[in-house]
């Protein structure tokens, strides 16, 4: 239904004659966004004054270097490390976790946070990691796993991050000019509307939450246009079989008993205020950084040359990078965003748009 | 990372839930969720139920936007 070539056409119908005289920019911040848009050729459908551009949408991508290094550190002081399959091959300062196994380490890769606990459970004679990435959507997974209180040799290395603050922070930059966000459906699933409303009200900006069909996407472009065209600014939800305003309480709920928000920096950004979650102290014995004492390493975002933080910002398209299928390739990434199915370089590379 | 699947819960167990997709099964677990019934859609993220898919809900915005389109006002 949600792919309906007639209803498509007739979308498209309906988002050309929205034309407000002037290019617009939306930008989407989720990596299945970008599945969509690329895979059914959106962009080349659109027409040529609306650009969709990428943003920081992949967990992946925007886990910093230096907690790459610290999972890599675990690995190789002959820590189980377990962690979702995306993380596997994203270079860091002391390489990835897929050389670690290489030289020896045991790393695993799992469905979930349930199953990364099931190791532990199976290994009593090790101490188990697990690295715990991912948005709003995951975080609540990752809180009823610690609710349910895993075995002594399970911690976590919790790298789980907060959609609406980066969106704040890229409005905030300047660095630049979005007239709307396509905003994350399953992140709002969790969260509901609620929390991107300040930002319609205090950069004027029109957001639609979508879902991820194509017929969806067209759908939350239409509704972002029309807000554009009748001077609102607020948070529209065209996912409504799945995103309720207030979201899901229970799972909000289990993520404010867990965790608590602190500020942290993010690959490609700075430290953006607000952005992360860390265990809250009463569930400390269940954070590997201090169970672990894991030094705090510096390190580069990227290799000289590599793009990956334009791209996360919504600063270039991933053709525009040098390295762009030259040098870095899903076979052989320089950067994260080539390595994950959802970092914008690796969907570009694997369906050859025919239009950016 | 942030995918989601909808699924058909056959059976609930407790916390857990038999969920189809599509002819695959699998174990998912409930603690997110507490609307999920046996024979309702639910949406499964890295093993967990964490909305039930509105059928209605889907229904009705598909309808309104066939009448839409349909009818002109997307014109």
């Amino acid at each position: 239904m949600y792919r309906e070539r007639d209803l498509a056409t007739k979308v498209l119908q309906g988002i050309r004659k929205l034309d407000p005289g002037r290019r617009v920019k939306f930008m989407h911040v989720c990596g299945s966004h970008e599945v969509t848009i690329t895979k059914y050729g959106l962009r080349s459908l659109l027409p040529d004054w609306i650009e969709v551009i990428s943003g920081p949408g992949c967990p992946v991508c925007v886990t910093a270097a230096t907690e790459i290094g610290e999972a890599v550190e675990l690995a190789r002081r002959g820590t189980f490390i377990t962690t979702f399959g995306d993380m596997f091959r994203v270079p860091g300062p002391k390489g990835s976790l897929a050389e670690a196994k290489t030289d020896g380490a045991d790393v695993r890769i799992v469905y979930g946070a349930a199953d990364a606990v099931e190791v532990a459970r199976r290994n009593p004679g090790r101490e188990v990691v697990h690295v715990a990435i991912g948005f709003e959507t995951t975080a609540p997974t990752t809180a009823a796993e610690v609710l349910r209180e895993p075995p002594k040799n399970f911690s976590l290395l919790t790298c789980h991050r907060l959609i609406p603050p980066a969106m704040g922070f890229l409005l905030a930059s300047g660095e630049t000019a979005l007239d709307g966000f396509i905003c994350p459906g399953h992140v709002s699933t969790i969260i509901g509307s609620r929390p991107y409303e300040p930002l319609s009200k205090r950069f004027r900006v029109p957001q639609v939450i979508a879902g991820f069909e194509p017929i969806d996407v067209l759908l939350g472009i239409w509704m972002l246009l029309k807000q554009l065209m009748e001077g609102r600014r607020e948070v529209e939800i065209e996912y409504t079989r799945s995103v309720r305003r207030d979201g899901n309480a229970l799972a909000q709920q289990k993520m404010a008993q867990v965790f608590r928000v602190v500020d942290k920096k993010w690959r490609g950004f700075p430290v953006i205020p607000s952005s992360a979650l860390e265990l809250k102290p009463e569930f400390e014995r269940y954070d590997a950084r201090k169970k672990h004492d894991i030094r705090a390493m510096e390190a580069a975002d990227f290799t000289k040359g590599c793009r990956c933080g334009e791209v996360l910002r919504g600063l270039i398209y991933p053709h525009e990078c040098p390295l762009f299928g030259r040098v870095c390739t899903p076979e052989h990434p320089v950067g994260p965003c080539a390595v994950t199915t959802e970092g914008a370089c690796n969907i570009a590379m694997k369906h050859k748009p025919a239009k950016i | 990372m942030c995918l989601a699947i909808p699924g058909k819960v056959l059976k609930i167990d407790g916390q857990t839930a038999t969920v189809d997709f599509g002819g695959v099964r699998r174990e998912v677990r409930l603690d997110l969720l507490t609307s999920a019934r046996e024979g309702s859609y639910v949406i499964v993220h890295v093993g967990y139920a964490i909305q039930t898919l509105d059928e209605k809900e889907a229904r009705k915005i598909l309808r309104s936007w066939k009448g839409v389109a349909w009818g002109g006002v997307l014109a």
